[in-house]
This record gives structure tokens, sequence and C-alpha cells, in this order.
């Protein structure tokens, strides 16, 4: 059959006691077709105001160089890859949300998975701007692609990380945009067939002629399986190549073999964080509170936890290993992350990203909306600082104490990194307006099944245990979605 | 002689509809198609499907994916200008996985979706042949080419029995044209 009976014990991933397939429409597709509120038309324009901080910015790099930023001999990298690994982090919540979780068949990924993976790519198009940007004369990018050309050819070096990571980067730009479209597809066909006008033309064009016939939509369902499974070692190759970037030189604090898998936990650590930042908001402005539930929040701040323990976990076993090694260099600038001119700096990176959300274990702070969305925040800021200490306090004090120097970034760093938060949020406030922010087509199958409806169904009609029914009633508790008192009397 | 082209039996339930689908069948009724909002696991089977050869295709792509850049760094590196970087070999395999992998994941990624696009009939630009439009929303329609499948009262009664909330005669085979 379609649809089967899910079991009470588990909480119910869509809530509210009205909820037909026509209204997961409806709610979904409220902030597409209808014009924007206050609160969007707000929030574009601080969005698009700092978006144009960045061209402005990055303009003023390109005329005047890279010397306008305030890197010096000493510390060649600063900023800019910080804001790259940090971008690129972000970026891996969403593919690990539309393929991990769907190779795990978790179901509470239907309704984040589609604004997961726009903001996944929008995350690393400010990631590639950031890479492009820092060449300085941005016309070279061409160079890291193996072209024929007038100089033998002389081609990319293989070997090196710099050129995996084109290969990295790219092919996971392409394959998220890949899956995250041909997901979208059903949906876009839902506005198309219930538009009019200019808008069914553009919407007839961007949903390919979808009509949902059973071919296709077994057809489909292959290919999200196959991409998934593809996916899953992309994403994990990606961040482990960006750590090779760094693990393959020689510089103390750099030359370590944990790298990539503690880049992996720290990118899905921050890209959840991300993920929780936005659709905190999200649910609450677009009014999405049944799809986006406490459950789906708690599950997130779970995994939080989970990645932020491992990061804790590697951040001991490099302090460990720094002292193990008796290699006075990387002793040294463990020590100098504590000691050195930019123990600040150590400070927020343990702080914000062990110490804080060490708190999620507590179920509290889990399920506490204005928590949770503070402590996404917190691990944000963290994240960005642990990228920050890696690369500049590194460099900054490496093995000749002559060529030590600090790093003070300029109002163009400063711009550019607070321009490309801009850019984020232009694509996904964009995104919401255009396009539906929930997948349709995915929540509609639980509704069946997982709905908070279809469990109380269960219960009214007194086929389950009761034992289980009152386990099931005191986890709808968190929830801040669900009327109680309605099941006082059940 | 009706005018009616397609008889379509709009369901709001899947499970409901599934069963719709058994009682044509029973009564050999021939089934068009069927359009659903969301993936409904066994109509395939029910309508004769096969199962889907994607995998075979998405296989053979990621083969091609990867032994064009492995071919292709190997050219580069060991053939055309090698390079000596202290000594060590210019054919240097483990240098060059990474980039195989992300090939061939790019290939396998890209190969089966234009696959899918193509036998799908999916493209930019492609006139939906939509035969309800609520078939995206809220309604299961069962659809059933009513040349040759007469009575089509007794196709109602059927469709009605099974649960249809509501049975079209229409005389277009797809709405969306304009």
């Amino acid at each position: 059959m379609a649809s089967h009976n899910e079991s009470i014990i588990r909480e119910p991933l869509i809530t509210g006691n009205d909820i037909t397939y026509a209204k997961i429409t409806n709610d979904v597709l409220k902030p597409v077709e209808n014009m924007p509120t206050k609160a969007w038309w707000i929030g574009f324009t601080i969005a698009s105001l700092a978006a144009s901080l960045w061209v402005f910015s990055v303009s003023w790099t390109f005329w005047y160089g890279i010397g306008e930023w305030g890197l010096n001999k000493t510390v060649g990298w600063a900023w800019d890859i910080t804001g790259f690994v940090w971008w690129v982090g972000i970026g891996h919540a969403g593919t690990l949300i539309s393929a991990i979780l769907l190779l795990f068949r978790q179901n509470w990924r239907n309704s984040i998975n589609r604004s997961a993976e726009a903001m996944t790519i929008f995350a690393v198009i400010c990631a590639a701007t950031y890479i492009v940007a820092h060449m300085g004369r941005p016309w070279m990018a061409v160079y890291s692609l193996p072209f024929p050309n007038q100089y033998g050819s002389l081609w990319v070096n293989f070997n090196s990380p710099l050129i995996w990571d084109v290969f990295a980067i790219s092919t996971y730009f392409s394959v998220s945009l890949v899956f995250w479209y041909t997901g979208l597809l059903p949906d876009m066909a839902s506005i198309r067939d219930r538009a009019t006008g200019i808008r069914r033309r553009i919407y007839s064009v961007l949903s390919f002629g979808w009509t949902g016939s059973v071919k296709t939509w077994q057809r489909f369902e292959t290919v999200s399986l196959i991409l998934a499974g593809i996916s899953t070692p992309l994403v994990l190759s990606v961040h482990t190549i960006v750590s090779m970037d760094f693990a393959t030189s020689l510089e103390p604090g750099w030359h370590t073999t944990i790298f990539p898998p503690y880049f992996v936990a720290g990118a899905i650590f921050s890209g959840f964080a991300m993920v929780q930042t936005l659709l905190l908001v999200v649910r609450k402005v677009l009014g999405l509170e049944n799809y986006i539930t406490m459950f789906h929040i708690e599950s997130m701040n779970k995994i939080i936890l989970v990645t932020g323990s491992i990061v804790g976990v590697a951040y001991l076993t490099e302090f460990f290993i720094a002292y193990y090694s008796g290699g006075e260099y990387e002793q040294y600038t463990f020590l100098n992350r504590f000691i050195g001119p930019y123990w600040w700096a150590g400070c927020m990176m343990y702080g914000c990203n062990v110490l804080m959300t060490q708190m999620m274990w507590f179920k509290k702070v889990r399920t506490n909306i204005p928590i949770s969305w503070v402590l996404s925040i917190v691990v944000n800021i963290g994240m960005w600082f642990e990228r920050f200490v890696i690369i500049v306090t590194s460099l900054h004090r490496d093995f000749i104490p002559s060529s030590w120097a600090m790093f003070y970034p300029t109002w163009v760093d400063m711009s550019i990194f607070i321009g490309s938060i801009g850019v984020f949020f232009t694509l996904f406030l964009l995104f919401l307006r255009v396009a539906p922010s929930i997948a349709m087509a995915e929540v509609k199958l639980l509704l069946k099944s997982s709905s908070e409806q279809a469990k109380k169904k269960l219960i009214d009609e007194g086929h389950v245990d009761p034992s289980h029914a009152e386990f099931y009633k005191e986890s709808l508790t968190k929830f801040d979605s669900v009327e109680l008192s309605q099941y006082e009397k059940a | 002689m009706s005018s009616t082209k397609f008889i379509l039996g709009l369901f709001d339930d899947p499970d409901v509809m599934m069963h719709g689908i058994d009682k044509l069948q029973k009564n050999s009724v021939p089934i068009y198609d069927v359009y659903t909002p969301m993936p409904i696991h066994g109509i395939d089977d029910k309508l004769g499907i096969k199962p889907s050869r994607l995998g075979y295709a998405a296989f053979m792509f990621g083969c091609l994916g990867g032994t064009t850049i492995f071919s292709l760094v190997y050219y580069f590196m060991a053939h055309d200008w090698p390079m000596n970087i202290g000594g060590k070999p210019a054919f240097a395999v483990p240098d060059f996985i990474p980039v195989t992998f992300e090939w061939t994941v790019l290939f396998t990624a890209f190969g089966m979706t234009i696959t899918f696009f193509f036998a799908t009939h999916l493209f930019p630009g492609r006139a939906p042949r939509v035969m309800d439009f609520r078939a995206t929303d809220d309604r299961f329609v069962i659809a059933i080419d009513a040349k040759g499948n007469i009575p089509h009262e007794d196709i109602t009664n059927i469709l009605k029995e099974a649960g249809a909330v509501e049975v079209k005669h229409n005389d277009r085979k797809y709405v969306s044209y304009e």
C-alpha cells in the first residue's frame, strides 16, 4: 500500500489538526504566490545593501590589487581563505541533509532539505567568489584549469591540493545544483499549475514540463537515490580536500593528519548551525511551524552537539599530538593560540565551538527556540574564528622569529566579509520568493503516516498500547505548534 | 459517438486511488497513466512499468568520467610534460585519486540526470502535458483513454464506487495547451 501507520512512539513530523494535501501546497506557496511581506522587504533591503558593499569592495580589490588587504609577507593568507573555508563549511549541511539523511531514511529531512540545499548552493557561491577575489587578478583563474596554452602546453600540477580543490569545489557546486534543481521540478510544476498568464509561462519553462506521471516519478526516485549515493562521498571529499590545502604544507599547526576528518566534522557542524539560524527565522516569518517542528529543531541541535563534540575531540587530539610529537615549532604554535597575541581568537574558537555547544546536552536548551538560535550564531562565529586561528595564528609566528608579524584587516577585508554575508542573504531571500522553501511533494508523503493528526487518529481508534500513547503524548509537550489541550480528554 | 477523449478519476487519497486501480484492472479497463502530486510506491508494479535502468547508465557514466580524467592526467603529468619534483615519480597515482574521484561523481551526476531528462522528455520549454491541474496539488488522477473503452458510464461507475471524489470526461487530452 501507499502508506502505512508509523509507530506511535515516533514524534510527529507534521503537526496540526487540519492539514490536507491542499493545505500543504497553500501554506508552502504563500510567500511565492503573494506580494512580499514587510519583513521580507526589510531583510532584502539590508542584505542587498551589504551585497552592494561586496560589489564595491571586490571591485576596489580588483582595481588596486590585493595590497589593499591587510596581508603582509608573513601572513599571506588571512580573511580571504578564512572566509572561503567558512563558506564552504556552511555549504556542507544542505547536501548532508539531502543525501546522507536520505540514505539513512531520516524522514525529517523532507521539510528542511530544500532550503538547506539552496543555502548550500549560495554558500558555495560565496566561497567561490573568495577564491576568485584572492587571486587579485581574477582573469588568471583560467590558469587553474588544464587548458592547452602557449607555454608548452604547461599543464596545471595535479600533485597539488589547490588543483584538487578546484575540481572538488566545482564538482560539488554543479552536482549540488543538479540535485537541488531536479528535486525542485515537481514543486515548480505545482506553482505552474496554480498560476496564470506570464507566471504560468515562466514556471512552465522552469518546471521542464513535469506532469507527475507514474514513470517520471519512478525514474525521479531512482535519480534521487543515486544522486544521494554519489553526493555522500562527494560532500565528505570536498572538505577533506580543503583541509589538504593546509595539511600537505609544512606549516606548524597545519601539517597534521587529523585535518580531513576534523574539517569535515567542523563543516557539518557549521552548516547545521547556519541551517538552524535560517530556518528558525523562516518557520516563524513564513508561518511554517507545522512543517518545521520542534522535532526538527531538536534533531538539528543533536547533530550540532555531536559534530561539535567531534570537533572538540579533534582539538584535544591536536594538542596532545603537538605535545607528544616533541616538535618544537608545533608545540609553540599550539601554545601561541593561548598565550600569543591572538589569544582572544583562540578563546573565541574553543569557547564558542566546544564549551557553548556542550549546553545542548540539556533538553531544555535543545528545545528552546531563542537559545537555539543564539547558539547557532555562536557556532557560526566560533567556526569563523576556528579558521582564523588555524590560518592566521599559524602563519604569523612560524619558523623564523625575525619574520614574525601581525595581521590587521583593512576596511576592504571587512567590507568583503560583511558583503559576502549580504550576497548570501540576498540570494536566499530571492529564493524564498521564487521557489518553494519546503519540498512539498516530499512533505505530502509524510502526511498519512507521520503527521500528528494521523497519530491522533490511531490513538482515538484505540488500537495502540496505552503506555505507548502516554509516551507519545509526553513527547508532544515540547512542541510549540501542538494544541496540548485536545489530548487531555482523549 | 461521444466527444470524450479521456476519462479522469480524481481521488483525494493515495490508498483509495490504489484501490481504484485494482478495481479498474479487475474490470479489464486499461489505464493510460496515473498522475500524482508525490511518488506513490506500488503503482509502477500495478501498471507494469519496468524498474528503471538509470542505475546502469549512472555506472557507465561514472566509469567514463573516471577513465577520462585519469587518462588526461596521465597524459599531462607523465607523458606530455613530466616534471621533476624532488626526483619523485611523475606518474604519481595516489595524487591523481582526488581528481579521478571528482570527475567520476561529476560524470555520473550529469550523465544520469541528462539521461533521465531525455528519457522522460523533460527539458526547459517543453509544453506541460497536464490532464488535470490539481494533479500537482492534491488530486491523485487515474487517466483512462476513452477511445475503445466503452461504455463510459461503466467506467464512471467503477471510479465512483472505488471512491473517486470527481470523475471528469475531458474532450481534450491535455488541458494545459492554450
